[in-house]
């Protein structure tokens, strides 16, 4: 078998999150009884005008500019005919040769999804067009029905330049722009409610060689992970064909996610000809330096600014900086629990291993979690000055996770402070030696493990209040 | 009529999915050179020094603010439709899955 690679770009299309639809007024909302969130302009009546959404341009300069993107002074729209029920006017307004962003880029490094490292490069973004989504079609069995509500929510394409190499990569790039999409309050990127879905092209050539082989678009991918099984699946596919010397054409193939394999959906006979032209009933959008700026300088935090962030400011590690940024509303998260926390990589350290447990276990979104980041920078506090130790932390959380009660009012409640008092330990150790003297004669046998039992019956009489670093050193002196 | 104007009506037709018969399609080239042919006649302008626009009207920013309005009532939307299912979806010709964007 040759040794192909693998040459892949993505077409993500991200609705925008706004209150009204890109050309007309009706609510941008999902879930609603179909048509009920319809009027002339979004279904394709003769004779209406459509006027464009300035939030929906705003957020996608946005979005430009924190994928590193140029935005040209100068955009217009531009009609895409085609025809099929899902778009009422035989044509989508769309935008072909001057789009609101282009020459972006994103960078994707780490670990990835197979667990393999990633190179550190950047990912080519040609460029990020507006335009309006399509409805929704219902297949049923001898016709379709046409759900308009979707019909005119304002769309993003993004579209990336074919510069990944494997199905890690490509799972990096859309985790990546998930994730400022997110940031920048574009979108919320439900796959399931359809605001975020992507179309994979993927070809593969013989290792050194510069020319790309046939492309294949893949279509119904409904997951990252599916994306990535895909993209797998594709290149076994693709590189079996091309060793037994078949021709591959260019086509588009669906992904079938319980087989685990793409099938093909129909044969790109020539290409489309979508004879775009200006759309003539919107004016040009023209943007000043200074308007572009202006934009630039309100631009949240970018994910991959913040972990950084956190590693140099907070002590985190690179994978718990990671773990924490992964969501928008976790880094938020920590970000204020770290603002009081005396120790904000310990306050990392439980957000990663407690609460996001306890909220996944539970199926709890952190912004309904009832612990708030002051109660956790607390409750961090309290193993940091020693008035409880790590141990009881844990049932403290517990019963803040239950009741969101303050954790000092739980110490105070049940009496779990710590207890430092070197005489009131040594009562408990004196106890425990005299309760089990086997175990002191195996300790002065040598069996040094045996000190570890001591410290645990000491913990059980004191209730797991006692400070361990004392007991230790009290154990010591006493049974050396 | 002006033979650099460069038009199939056969293949306008097919991309409009509309079925033409011979005689039709023949008129309806001859009509397409014509029109296109008068509209040539702006080649003859010298344009150089004049900024390139992508529309007639010298407007831009047009738009409107984020708020949300009341849409229009659905049965209101539906009468104008040829068919509906259940009161609530428009009914088309069963089309096949993959050809939607």
């Amino acid at each position: 078998m040759a040794e192909y690679e693998a040459v892949i770009g993505l077409e993500v299309h991200v609705q925008v999150k706004t209150q009204s639809k890109m050309f007309c007024s009706c609510p941008n909302r999902f879930g609603e009884e179909p048509n009920t969130m319809v009027c002339p302009v979004c279904m394709g009546y003769p004779g209406v005008l459509p006027t464009p959404n300035k939030e929906a341009i705003r957020k996608t300069i946005v979005a430009g500019l924190m994928c590193s993107c140029t935005i040209p002074h100068y955009s217009k729209f531009d009609r895409k005919s085609y025809f099929y029920p899902d778009m009422p006017k035989n044509y989508q307004i769309s935008q072909y040769d001057l789009p609101f962003c282009i020459d972006g880029k994103i960078h994707i490094s780490g670990e990835g999804f197979s667990g393999a490292p990633l190179a550190d490069k950047d990912i080519g973004l040609t460029r990020i067009h507006l335009e309006e989504d399509v409805a929704k079609l219902n297949h049923l069995g001898k016709s379709s029905g046409v759900d308009y509500n979707r019909a005119g929510v304002p769309l993003m394409e993004c579209v990336s330049e074919p510069d990944m190499r494997s199905a890690d990569e490509a799972y990096a790039y859309l985790t990546a722009l998930k994730q400022i999409m997110q940031y920048a309050d574009i979108s919320d990127c439900d796959m399931e409610k359809g605001q975020l879905r992507c179309d994979v092209n993927i070809s593969l050539r013989p290792v050194g060689r510069e020319k790309f082989g046939t492309k294949i678009e893949i279509k119904n991918l409904n997951s990252f992970r599916a994306v990535h099984r895909a993209i797998c699946h594709e290149m076994e596919r693709q590189a079996y064909l091309l060793d037994d010397g078949v021709v591959l054409r260019q086509e588009t193939r669906g992904w079938n996610d319980d087989r685990g394999e793409t099938y093909l959906m129909r044969v790109k006979e020539d290409a489309h000809d979508y004879r775009y032209f200006p759309e003539p009933d919107l004016m040009p959008v023209t943007f000043t330096d200074a308007e572009i700026e202006a934009v630039r300088k309100q631009l949240p935090e970018l994910p991959v600014q913040m972990r950084e962030r956190f590693v140099r400011d907070y002590g985190l590690t690179e994978y718990d900086a990671d773990v924490i940024t992964h969501d928008k509303a976790v880094a938020a998260y920590f970000n204020q629990t770290a603002d009081t926390a005396k120790n904000p990589k310990l306050a990392a350290n439980w957000i990663i291993s407690e609460l996001l447990r306890e909220l996944s276990d539970g199926g709890v979104s952190i912004s309904e979690c009832v612990i708030t980041p002051v109660q956790l920078a607390t409750l961090v506090n309290l193993i940091e000055d020693g008035t409880i130790s790590g141990k009881i932390a844990k049932t403290v959380f517990a019963k803040m996770f239950e009741s969101g009660k303050d954790p000092a009012k739980i110490v105070e409640e049940e009496g779990l402070v710590q207890v430092t008092d070197e005489s009131a330990i040594e009562t408990f150790v004196d106890q425990a030696i005299a309760a089990n003297q086997p175990q002191v004669q195996q300790y002065k046998d040598g069996n040094e493990k045996v000190l570890q039992f001591f410290v645990g019956q000491v913990m059980k009489l004191s209730r797991g209040k006692a400070n361990p670093p004392m007991v230790i050193k009290l154990l010591k002196s006493k049974l050396d | 009529m002006s033979g650099k104007v460069n038009i199939d009506a056969g293949y306008v037709a097919q991309l409009a999915r509309l079925e033409l018969d011979d005689e039709t399609r023949a008129r309806l080239q001859h009509d397409l050179e014509e029109i296109l042919g008068y509209i040539e006649q702006l080649d003859e302008l010298d344009v150089s020094g004049i900024e390139p626009t992508a529309h007639a009207a010298a407007l831009s920013n047009v738009w409107r603010e984020d708020v949300a309005g009341q849409p229009f009532a659905r049965d209101v939307m539906l009468k104008n439709a040829p068919a509906v299912i259940d009161d609530e979806l428009v009914k088309v010709p069963k089309v096949l899955p993959s050809e939607e964007m």
